[in-house]
C-alpha cells in the first residue's frame, strides 16, 4: 500500500514536472516533418533514406525531449515546388509541425523555406545544393547542413588547379543549379591562376553527351569539369570514357553522390575525383553509424542521409538546452552550440545558418581497388571547413 | 429545375467549405477544376484531345507571376493579362493544329507544348528549374489583402465560378451547338456551310485562355510558378482528371479534379508516396477499359435508368 | 585544324557523325511507332517505356542469367515483343472498336505504371551495363575518334530499318499485313486470321523499341525515365515524317539526328527545341508531314 502511494506520488510529481515543460513545448509534442523525393530522380539521394535517418536521430535521442514525445511525419514533394510548398504550408498551418527536414531539390527548397520563414519555423536543409539559402535567399530560420555548390567547387577545383591543371572545360547542366556550380567553380579557377577555355551547356536530362565530349576534346583543356548531377553525370562520364576523353584529360565531377557513384561502371568512373560532405567508410565513427543505417535502409548512406541525422540530433539537443521548442530560442541555441558528431567535424553553425565543417576530397576507386560493391571511394584529403565554404555575407548575419 | 437546385447546393457547400477544410487546398482544387473544365471544352464538346494544355496553364502562371513581381500592378490585372497571353498562344497553336484530327491533333499539341517547355526551361525570366518563387499575392483592387488565405479562397472561388459560367454559356450558345454538330458529324456540319476549322479554332482559343486563367490563379495561390505546370505530365494529368470525372459532362471535370487532387494530396503525405505513378497509371488503365463515362457519366446513366 | 569559311570542319564532321548515331536511335523508335500507327491506327504511348524495358531486360538478363549482350540482342526484343502481344491482346483489343484516343490514353497509363514499378524496384539512380568486349575499341578518324560501339549502332540500325521497310513494302507478307488492316472483312473472308496479324504487328513494333533499348543500355544510364523524354522527340519525328509512313519515319529519324547535331555545333542553346521547330515549319507547309499522304 505504501509502495503504491509512493509510486503515485512519484507519478504525480513527474506529471507536474512534465506539464511545466509542456508549457514551453507547443501542443505537447515536438513534430518534425521530412519533405523528400520518394519516387523521383533524387529518391536514392534523399528519399525514404532521409526519413529513416531522421527517425534514427529521434530514437537515439530517446524518443522524447523535455518530457514530450517527438514525432516524425514525412511527405513526397514529387520534385514539384508547388506540391512541396503546399505540404509545408499544411504542416505548419494545420498540423503543428515545428521544423522541416529532408529538403532535397533546390527548387522545392526555395519554395518551402519561404513558407517556413513566413511561419517562423525552422528549415533543416540536408541535401539541396544551392548556396542561395544562406546568401541571396538567406533567412534567420534556414539551417543548411551538408554541403553547397561553393564547397563543392572549392573542394574539387582548387587542389587540381594548384596541381598544375590550369585549363578547364565545363560541361554544364543548362539550368540554375548547373550555372551556379559553373559560376563558383570558374571563379575558383580564375582566382588560382587557371583559365576556363570553353563551356558546353547541355540541357537537363540529356542522354547523349557525345557531341559535348567532342567539343571538350577539341578544346585542349587539361580538365573537363562536369557541372551537373545524377543521371546527367553518369551519362556524361560514360560518353567520356567511350570517346577516349578520359585517356586525354582529367574528368572532375563537381557533384557526385555515393548512390550515383555506385551506379557508375567502375571501369569508367574509377580515378575520378570529387568532393563530398561525408563518406561512410572514413573512420570508425562514420562506419558505426553507417552500418546501423545500412541495416535499416539496405544501402550505404549518401551525404544527405548522414546530414539529416546529424542536423536532427543538433536540433533536438538545442531544444533541450533552450528548454522550449520556440523557433527563435532554438535557433539561437543551435548557433551557440557546436555541432560535433561522426558527421560534423571541426564544425560551427554560423549566424547565417551555414554549417561549416570538414569536407572530403575523394577519389572513386578503380575496380581492382574495391573490396565489395560498397567500397567505392578513397578519401584523398580533408578540406577544412573555412577553406571550403565562402565567408558569411554581412546582410545574412542573423545574430 | 432539379439542376438549378443542385447548383445552389454546390455553391453553398463551396461557400462554407473553407471553415472546415484547409482553404489553400480548396483553392488548389478549384484551380485544377477550372483547368479540367477548360480542357473538357475541347475534348468533350469538340471531340479533340489536346495533349498540350499544360503549355497554357504554365504560360498564364509565368506571365502573372512575372507581372506581380516586376510591375506592381494589382492581382486581378495580372491574372487578366496572363489569361490574355495564354489565349493568344492558344490562338497561334490552334491555327497550327486544328486542321488535324484525332490522334494527329493530340500529337501536334503535345509537340507544340514541348517546344514551350524547353523555351521556359532556358528563358531567364522564368527562373528555369527553380521556378519563379515568392510571387506576392498583392491586394485585390488595391484593397483586399490576398495574403489572407480566406480572402484568397473566395477570390479563387469567384474566378472559378466565372470560368465555369463562361464554359456553360459557351456550350449552350448557338456557337456551342455548332461545336456539338461538328463533334457528332463533321462532314455534315461542313456541308451545312459552317467553316468547321474556324469554329474549332475559336473553341481552342477559349479553352487555352481559360486554362491560362487557371494557371494564373494557381500562381497567386501558391506564390510560385514552376516548370511542373508546363511539363507534359501535367497535360496527362488533366486528361486523367477529365476522364475520371466524365468526358463531355459539364460537372465531370470538377469531380475528376477533386478526386485526383485529393488523392495526390493524400498519397504524397503517406507511406504510399512511392506508388503515386503506379496508382495514377492504374487508374488510367481501369478508366479506359471499364469506366469510360467517368464518375458523373456513370451516375447519369444510373439516374436515367432508375428515375429518368 | 581544317577550316572553311571560318568553320572548323573537323568539329562539324564530328557533330554530324554523332548526330547520325542519335538519328539511328530515333529511326528505330519512330519506325516502331510508325508501324503500329500506320497499320493499326494506334498511338503507342508506351513505346518509350518499352525502350526502357528493353534496356532493363538486358541488364537483368546479364545480372541474373548470365545472358550476354549478343544473346540479349535476340532474346530481349522477343521478350519485349511478347509483352506487346499480351498488351494488345488483353488491354487494347477490348477497346479496339472505341475511339482511337482511348488506346492512346490506355498506353499512356500503362507507361506510367511501368515506369513507376521500375522506379520502385530499382531506384532512380540508374544501373550500368558495360560495352561488350568485342566492341570496346575505336577507330581514329581524321576528325574524331569513333568508338566501335557507335559504328555498330549505325550499321545495326540501318540494317534493321531497311529490312523492316523491305518486308512491309515489298514482300507478300507485308502486302497481307497492309491489306488486312485496310480491309479486314475481305481478308477475313480469304481465310486470313486478321486479329492475329494485328497482334503480331503490335508485338513487332514494340519489339523494335526493345531492341533499341538493348542497344542503348551500354552507352546510356539504364534508368526508369530514360524512355519518357525521348518519346516526345520521337513523336515529333513521326509527325514530321508523316504519320504512318514507314520509310518517312526512318529517313526523318536519321535526318533529325543530323539536324540536331548541326544545331549543337552552331547554336547549342536550341538543340532540344530544333526538332519541334522543324515540326512547326513542316506543319505549316505540309500538314500531312514530309512523306505523308494528305488525309
Amino acid at each position: 500500500m505504501k509502495m503504491m502511494k509512493k509510486t503515485l506520488l512519484a507519478a504525480s510529481v513527474a506529471a507536474i514536472a512534465s506539464s511545466a515543460a509542456m508549457a514551453n513545448v507547443s501542443d505537447g509534442k515536438v513534430k518534425i516533418g521530412v519533405l523528400a523525393d520518394m519516387g523521383g530522380v533524387y529518391a536514392d539521394i534523399c528519399g525514404q533514406g532521409c526519413v529513416t535517418a531522421t527517425q534514427m536521430a529521434v530514437e537515439d535521442f530517446g524518443g522524447e525531449v523535455l518530457g514530450m514525445p517527438i514525432e516524425v511525419v514525412s511527405a513526397d514533394d514529387q520534385l514539384k515546388p508547388d506540391v512541396g510548398s503546399a505540404i509545408v504550408r499544411k504542416w505548419v498551418e494545420n498540423e503543428q509541425v515545428d521544423a522541416v527536414g529532408g529538403l532535397v531539390s533546390s527548387a522545392v527548397v526555395g519554395a518551402a523555406t519561404k513558407v517556413l520563414t513566413d511561419a517562423k519555423k525552422i528549415a533543416l536543409i540536408s541535401t539541396a545544393a544551392s548556396n542561395a539559402f544562406t546568401t541571396k535567399a538567406c533567412s534567420p530560420y534556414n539551417v543548411h547542413w551538408t554541403y553547397n555548390v561553393a564547397a563543392l567547387a572549392n573542394g574539387t577545383v582548387k587542389p587540381m588547379v594548384e596541381a598544375g591543371k590550369k585549363k578547364w572545360f565545363f560541361i554544364t547542366a543548362d539550368y540554375a543549379f548547373g550555372h551556379a556550380l559553373e559560376g563558383v567553380a570558374s571563379k575558383v579557377i580564375n582566382d588560382n591562376g587557371g583559365e576556363v577555355v570553353g563551356v558546353a551547356r547541355a540541357p537537363l536530362s540529356t542522354t547523349d553527351f557525345s557531341s559535348y565530349i567532342l567539343q571538350a576534346q577539341s578544346s585542349g583543356a587539361d580538365v573537363v569539369a562536369l557541372a551537373n548531377a545524377g543521371n546527367d553525370t553518369v551519362n556524361a562520364l560514360k560518353a567520356a570514357a567511350e570517346f577516349g576523353l578520359t585517356d586525354m584529360m582529367d574528368v572532375a565531377g563537381l557533384l557526385v553522390f555515393t548512390p550515383n557513384a555506385q551506379a557508375m561502371d567502375a571501369n569508367v568512373a574509377g580515378g575520378m575525383r570529387t568532393t563530398t560532405g561525408f563518406y561512410w567508410d572514413y573512420d570508425d565513427k562514420t562506419r558505426e553509424w553507417s552500418e546501423r543505417f545500412m541495416a535499416r535502409h539496405g544501402s550505404i548512406p549518401a551525404m544527405g542521409h548522414a546530414g539529416a541525422y546529424s542536423m536532427t540530433m543538433h536540433y533536438l539537443k538545442a531544444i533541450e538546452a533552450a528548454g522550449t521548442d520556440d523557433s527563435d530560442a532554438v535557433i539561437k541555441k543551435m548557433k551557440e552550440m557546436k555541432p560535433d558528431d561522426f558527421f560534423s567535424r571541426n564544425a560551427t553553425l554560423r549566424a547565417d545558418g551555414r554549417m561549416v565543417h570538414d569536407m572530403y576530397y575523394v577519389e572513386i576507386k578503380k575496380p581492382d581497388e574495391r573490396r565489395d560493391s560498397n567500397d567505392i571511394m578513397r578519401v584523398v584529403s580533408v578540406i577544412p571547413g573555412d577553406q571550403a565554404y565562402a565567408p558569411m555575407l554581412p546582410e545574412c548575419n542573423f545574430k | 429545375m432539379k439542376i438549378n437546385k443542385f447548383y445552389v447546393v454546390m455553391l453553398l457547400l463551396a461557400l462554407v467549405a473553407p471553415f472546415f477544410l484547409y482553404p489553400v487546398f480548396l483553392a488548389k482544387l478549384l484551380c485544377f477544376a477550372l483547368f479540367a473544365c477548360a480542357f473538357n471544352l475541347m475534348l468533350g464538346y469538340v471531340g479533340l484531345l489536346s495533349f498540350g494544355h499544360a503549355a497554357f496553364l504554365g504560360t498564364g502562371g509565368y506571365i502573372t507571376g512575372w507581372l506581380m513581381m516586376n510591375s506592381g500592378i494589382t492581382p486581378e490585372l495580372a491574372i487578366l493579362l496572363g489569361t490574355v497571353v495564354s489565349g493568344a498562344l492558344g490562338a497561334l497553336y490552334g491555327k497550327l493544329s486544328v486542321k488535324r484530327e484525332g490522334i494527329y491533333f493530340a500529337m501536334v499539341t503535345l509537340a507544340l507544348s514541348q517546344l514551350v517547355f524547353f523555351i521556359y526551361l532556358q528563358a531567364p525570366f522564368t527562373g528555369g528549374e527553380d521556378g519563379m518563387q515568392g510571387v506576392p499575392r498583392g491586394h485585390l483592387l488595391g484593397l483586399i489583402d490576398l495574403s489572407d488565405n480566406m480572402n484568397m479562397y473566395y477570390f479563387v472561388l469567384a474566378i472559378f465560378l466565372f470560368g465555369f459560367w463562361l464554359i456553360h454559356r459557351t456550350i449552350h450558345s448557338p456557337f456551342g451547338q455548332v461545336l456539338k454538330a461538328i463533334r457528332e458529324n463533321e462532314p455534315r456540319a461542313t456541308s451545312l456551310g459552317y467553316n468547321v476549322n474556324d469554329y474549332k479554332w475559336v473553341a481552342f482559343t477559349i479553352s487555352a485562355a481559360l486554362a491560362g486563367l487557371a494557371g494564373s490563379t494557381k500562381t497567386l495561390v501558391f506564390q510560385l510558378a514552376s516548370l511542373t505546370d508546363v511539363h507534359w505530365h501535367m497535360s496527362g494529368e488533366v486528361v486523367l482528371m477529365t476522364l475520371v470525372g466524365g468526358v463531355g459532362t459539364i460537372f465531370g471535370p470538377v469531380v475528376g479534379a477533386g478526386v485526383i487532387v485529393t488523392m495526390q494530396n493524400y498519397l504524397s503525405g503517406g507511406e504510399l508516396g512511392n506508388y503515386i505513378h503506379i496508382i495514377m497509371g492504374f487508374i488510367f488503365v481501369v478508366c479506359v477499359l471499364a469506366f469510360r463515362s467517368g464518375i458523373v457519366g456513370e451516375f447519369q446513366k444510373v439516374w436515367k435508368r432508375n428515375f429518368g | 585544324m581544317v577550316t572553311f569559311l571560318g568553320i572548323n570542319l573537323f568539329g562539324l564532321f564530328g557533330q554530324l557523325l554523332v548526330g547520325l548515331i542519335n538519328g539511328s536511335f530515333y529511326a528505330l523508335l519512330s519506325l516502331g511507332l510508325a508501324i503500329i500507327f500506320g497499320l493499326l491506327k494506334i498511338i503507342n504511348f508506351a513505346q518509350g517505356a518499352m525502350y526502357m524495358l528493353g534496356a532493363f531486360a538486358a541488364w537483368l538478363a546479364l545480372q541474373y542469367m548470365g545472358i550476354n549482350y549478343w544473346a540479349a540482342l535476340i532474346i530481349v526484343p522477343l521478350a519485349v515483343g511478347l509483352v506487346g502481344v499480351l498488351m494488345e491482346r488483353f488491354l487494347i483489343r477490348p477497346i479496339a472498336n472505341e475511339d482511337h484516343l482511348y488506346s492512346l490514353l490506355l498506353t499512356f497509363g500503362f507507361a506510367l505504371m511501368l515506369q513507376g514499378i521500375f522506379t520502385h524496384m530499382y531506384g532512380s539512380s540508374g544501373l550500368s551495363y558495360s560495352i561488350p568486349e568485342a566492341l570496346r575499341g575505336g577507330t581514329k578518324l581524321p576528325f574524331m575518334y569513333l568508338p566501335d560501339y557507335r559504328a555498330w549502332i549505325i550499321c545495326a540500325s540501318v540494317v534493321v530499318c531497311g529490312l523492316t521497310w523491305w518486308m512491309i513494302e515489298k514482300t507478300k507478307l507485308g502486302a497481307y499485313l497492309r491489306a488486312g488492316t485496310e480491309n479486314p472483312q475481305l481478308m477475313q473472308a480469304f481465310g486470313i486470321n486478321v486479329p492475329l496479324i494485328v497482334t503480331l504487328t503490335f508485338g513487332f513494333g514494340v519489339g523494335l523499341a526493345g531492341l533499341a533499348g538493348v542497344m542503348a543500355a551500354p552507352i546510356y544510364s539504364v534508368s526508369p525515365d530514360m524512355g519518357s523524354n525521348l518519346l516526345i522527340v520521337v513523336f515529333a519525328i513521326v509527325v514530321i515524317g508523316g504519320m504512318g509512313s514507314i520509310g518517312g519515319a526512318i529517313l526523318t529519324g536519321l535526318g533529325m539526328g543530323v539536324i540536331e547535331g548541326l544545331t549543337k555545333y552552331f547554336y547549342p542553346e536550341a538543340s532540344n527545341t530544333v526538332i519541334f521547330l522543324v515540326m512547326v515549319i513542316v506543319l505549316l507547309l505540309k500538314p500531312a508531314g514530309l512523306f505523308g499522304k494528305e488525309a
